[in-house]
């Protein structure tokens, strides 16, 4: 048996599913629900990888370069975000956060 | 069944188990170090696809900054766990179901004949002298140079967002004012008292015991 493109894409999808599944189960706890966008984020980026390698064309490498740059950039304010809101409701409860409903 | 297709499976074993683990942990902390496990294996895998630059970013950028930020942040909150877990389990069946179908729907379509035939034997090995750290760093600087500088134009705005978010105003420290210390004048802080003359026979002067009115 040897590798093939689709077991790295069905491990991709696998996770992604997995990640998916993560923000259903924890929609109340904001830190977990990053985390599972993390865990996306990985899925897309190894479906680009195994897609680069299998097409032989390192445009997809760059991509996860920058996936990888945004996504850093994405959990640094999220995680910042996540420390305030803790500060001034002292909680991250996802159903504590309703100050825009009005 | 080759040596790198077992390194294959045991590398997916262990990154599924992982994802599991990080969404279900009931301690946030737990949760951040299976994520960390769950992207030093996604590193294995893709060294096993020749994506070598991007492995190592991903052990050293990723899991060395930005998963310690989120250690950090997990260690650093004080949470309620009993309350963030409410309705867990009212989402399971739900949560299982959507993702089990996308599961098997991606399964199905990438599992066919067309991504199915092209097999990792089929494809030219790396030439000896080839690095892809050089061919990635030629394509960024050259085709790609343009959103390389957006990647650090918005990498700053980062920082000034994370910055400005977490910045509560100066606080009250104690320290010395220089333009205060610059204008003082000598007459601030020296007082010059004028007293008579003590002689030896004359019996002492009544001094004027009156303390001496502020400058």
């Amino acid at each position: 048996m040897n590798l093939t493109l689709s077991h790295f894409l069905i491990l991709g999808a696998l996770l992604f599913a997995i990640s998916m599944v993560g923000i259903f189960l924890n929609r109340k706890n904001l830190i977990v629900l990053l985390m599972s966008i993390e865990l996306m984020l990985l899925a897309v980026n190894m479906n680009f990888v195994a897609f680069s390698r299998y097409a032989q064309d390192l445009h997809g490498q760059l991509f996860v370069f920058f996936i990888l740059a945004v996504a850093a950039a994405e959990s640094a304010v999220g995680l910042a975000i996540l420390v305030l809101l803790f500060r001034n409701l002292n909680s991250i409860h996802v159903d504590d956060i309703d100050k825009l409903k009005g | 069944m080759d040596f790198k297709t077992l390194l294959f499976f045991f590398f997916s074993a262990i990154l599924l188990f992982a994802a599991l683990r990080v969404i279900t942990a009931k301690n946030p902390v737990h949760a951040v170090l299976n994520l960390i496990l769950a992207f030093f294996t996604a590193a294995g895998i893709w060294l096993l696809l020749e994506a070598e630059f991007l492995a190592m970013v991903l052990v050293m950028v990723y899991i060395g900054a930005v998963m310690v930020l989120f250690l950090f942040v997990v260690m650093m909150l004080d949470i309620d766990l009993d309350r963030l877990r409410q309705g867990f389990w009212r989402y399971l069946p739900l949560g299982a179901f959507v993702g089990l179908v996308v599961a098997l729907e991606m399964a199905l379509v990438l599992g066919g004949e067309y991504f199915y035939s092209s097999a990792d034997a089929n494809l030219p090995a790396a030439a000896a002298g080839v690095s892809n750290t050089r061919e990635l760093g030629a394509l960024l600087v050259s085709r790609y140079v343009y959103p390389f500088e957006l990647t650090a134009a918005l990498l700053l705005m980062a920082i000034v967002a994370a910055v400005a978010l977490a910045f509560r105003g100066k606080k009250p420290a104690r320290r010395v004012d220089p333009a205060e210390q610059i204008r003082v004048r000598a007459a601030d802080r020296l007082r010059i008292v004028h007293m008579p003359t003590e002689t030896d026979d004359a019996p002492p002067a009544a001094i004027d015991d009156q303390p001496e009115k502020d400058a």
